[in-house]
């Protein structure tokens, strides 16, 4: 090898070549040279299919190879076309003239024939998008009933003192959702009560009644902002934990292995999670109302030139427990139906860690569209009552 | 073979997702303490058949009969009492994760029967001693090893004595020692405590060793081609995708 080094490093980086000749009558031969390798730019095997398309006559091809001087899969690839384009016009291939390494691996590759495995998908129209939508949906809007009355039925167990599950479990949940929520909880609610006093402030301060900050403030924080922030924090946050806890569990067959030993998993799983939700969503949503109104109150003292007591005052004012009461309400509807998308979305999951992804992120867009949904409907409930 | 020695019948039975079918006509008799294969390529549905058997699938069309009685013909709570009667080791171990190994076999134990504490921990103790994890009862699944792991499972499943065993590609993942081992643990426990073994797997070395039965399921024909000891089957069996299966094509 060292005798022959300028010129072998010189035709290694030679380009690869493909010359295409009559040879005999009825057959082409196939001349390829240089590095076959995929660094560089190959020859397409087009030029071999415009060397056919001329004459009707070739009924044999054959390659000489004796130029090659390194080959890879390029080379491979490259032969399969070729192998491919004289199948279908009917063509022999001789494969005599390829390296022997070459050869064993194209017989290797077509050992095993391809399946028919009716992966092939047509391309699908609008209409029949549109209706596969609206039965997914269907099937969806059935699967969410379904779920909500398993869970009513573990309910009854529960309150019929039958349903199955673990304390430790409970108790952990409870401090997963509810102290350790606080944090998070505090941020958010304290800027938005900072946000909708600025708002407030700007607004109210052209007729010198800043001091109504204190009643704006107040009165969207506890009928609205509170239980709404609450919910949304808690469904990014529980909810996608919720699912991608239960959907980890389908995936590692621990769901089927509690369905064998006859143990519920919507009692075992599903209700202590439920349960820890509802009991922690309303003293959330009290926490973010005091917290949001605290936020309004730095702006108001800090901008207003208010005092501390005579915001507060206003506050208890402009406040009543009916305000805290829809607040409350809605913060417990909400609990209820986070912790419905997030177990319901988990339980659901496919088999595969794509599936726990899917399932994570579809519980968060199901609670929220569920909390803004419901959040509406008590909007015009609520003003149609009154209160 | 007598009716009375017949412990799972399947018959007629056709298993498919939606439309789509996995296997059709499956027709055969497991007896009491057998131990019996259910083989076949990948994708044949091997696994999917375990499902059908153990009540977490109903069947697209035929029976499941244990003892006799339709799996799928009963009230669910019957079907829930007879599924109890089972002890499932699934492929990945699916022990609890948020439970120590201990708490895993005492769950079931809890549950159904009316052990004190400190029977159950005994309990405990024992099946996880049997299949060699004595010492490792506070450990949590993902503390220990893949092997460990399938091993706790299969302490799990023997944890209400069943009646039937499954086991669902018992050596997948298993290091040749750790495998056999299982194997020996299979027989002995068929042997001591008359269990009936269901075994998921295309491992021919544990095949020949444990085996007294099997099926073998056709991924392109979608059915069953052929059953009994899969040694008779290797040596005598006329189908050349059963003979290349368990010779590993060394005699097509």
């Amino acid at each position: 090898m060292a005798a022959v080094s300028a010129t072998a490093t010189q035709s290694t980086k030679q380009a690869p070549g493909l010359e295409i000749s009559p040879a005999g009558s009825d057959s082409l031969l196939l001349k390829l040279s240089g590095a076959w390798t995929l660094a560089n730019p190959l020859p397409s095997s087009g030029d071999f299919e415009e060397a056919l398309g001329t004459g009707e006559s070739v009924r044999r091809v054959a390659f000489d190879t004796a130029g090659i001087t390194e080959w890879d899969s390029g080379l491979l690839t490259f032969l399969l076309k070729i192998e491919s384009q004289a199948g279908e016009r009917h063509i022999e291939v001789e494969p005599e003239g390829l390296p022997e390494g070459v050869r064993r691996l194209l017989q290797l590759a077509a050992a095993v024939p391809p399946k028919a495995t009716h992966k092939a998908e047509k391309p699908r129209n609008f209409i029949a998008v549109l209706g596969e939508q609206s039965l997914a949906f269907f099937s969806d809007a059935k699967a969410t009933v379904t779920f909500v009355g398993e869970s009513v039925q573990a309910f009854g167990a529960l309150l019929r003192g039958k349903a199955r599950f673990r304390g430790t479990d409970l108790a952990l949940v409870l401090q997963d959702v509810g102290p350790a929520a606080l944090p998070i909880v505090t941020l958010i609610s304290f800027l938005v009560g900072l946000i909708l006093a600025f708002v407030g402030a700007v607004q109210l301060e052209q007729f010198g009644a800043q001091i109504y900050v204190a009643n704006l403030v107040g009165l969207a924080m506890a009928r609205e902002m509170g239980a709404m922030m609450a919910g949304i924090i808690m469904a990014g946050r529980t909810g996608a934990a919720f699912a991608a806890q239960l959907g980890t569990m389908q995936v590692n067959e621990e769901i089927d292995a509690f369905k064998t030993l006859g143990i519920q998993p919507m009692e075992f799983l599903v209700l202590p999670r439920m349960l820890a939700l509802m009991l922690m969503m309303p003293l959330l949503t009290i926490y973010a109302n005091v917290v949001g109104i605290l936020g309004g109150a730095v702006v108001g003292v800090n901008m207003l030139d208010l005092g501390a007591t005579q915001y507060f005052n206003q506050t208890q004012t402009a406040l009543g427990t009916e305000d805290f009461a829809v607040g409350l309400f809605k913060g417990s509807v909400f609990g209820v139906l986070i912790a419905i998308a997030g177990c319901m979305r988990g339980m659901q999951s496919g088999h595969s860690s794509a599936a726990v992804g899917v399932a994570a992120t579809s519980a968060v867009v199901t609670g929220i569209v569920f909390i803004i949904v419901t959040d509406g409907i008590f909007a015009v409930v609520f003003n149609a009552l009154g209160i | 073979m007598t009716q009375a020695d017949a412990h799972i019948t399947v018959t007629d039975l056709t298993m498919a997702y939606g439309d789509f079918v996995i296997q059709r006509d499956l027709n055969f008799t497991i007896r009491r303490r057998d131990v019996f294969i259910i083989m076949g390529g990948s994708g044949c549905g091997k696994s999917t058949l375990m499902r059908n058997l153990i009540g977490l699938k109903a069947p697209a069309k035929g029976q499941v009969s244990i003892d006799g009685k339709n799996l799928w013909g009963i009230e669910p709570e019957q079907r829930e009492r007879a599924m109890r009667r089972f002890g499932v080791m699934y492929q990945s171990g699916a022990l609890w994760s948020s439970l120590t190994l201990a708490e895993n076999v005492a769950l079931p134990l809890g549950e159904y029967t009316d052990l004190s504490p400190a029977e159950i921990a005994d309990l405990v103790s024992l099946k996880l001693a049997l299949v060699g994890l004595a010492g490792f009862e506070e450990f949590y699944p993902s503390e220990i090893s893949g092997g460990m792991q399938k091993r706790a499972g299969v302490a799990r499943a023997m944890a209400l004595d069943p009646d039937i065993l499954f086991f669902d590609e018992p050596s997948a993942g298993l290091d040749p020692v750790s495998s056999r081992r299982l194997d020996d643990l299979i027989l002995e426990l068929r042997d001591s405590l008359q269990t009936t073994m269901v075994v998921v797997t295309h491992e021919l070395a544990s095949i020949f060793t444990i085996a007294n039965n099997s099926v073998f399921l056709d991924p392109e024909t979608r059915t069953m081609i052929a059953q009994g000891d899969p040694k008779t089957l290797r040596d005598h069996s006329h189908d050349p995708k059963v003979t290349s299966f368990l010779t590993r094509g060394e005699h097509e």
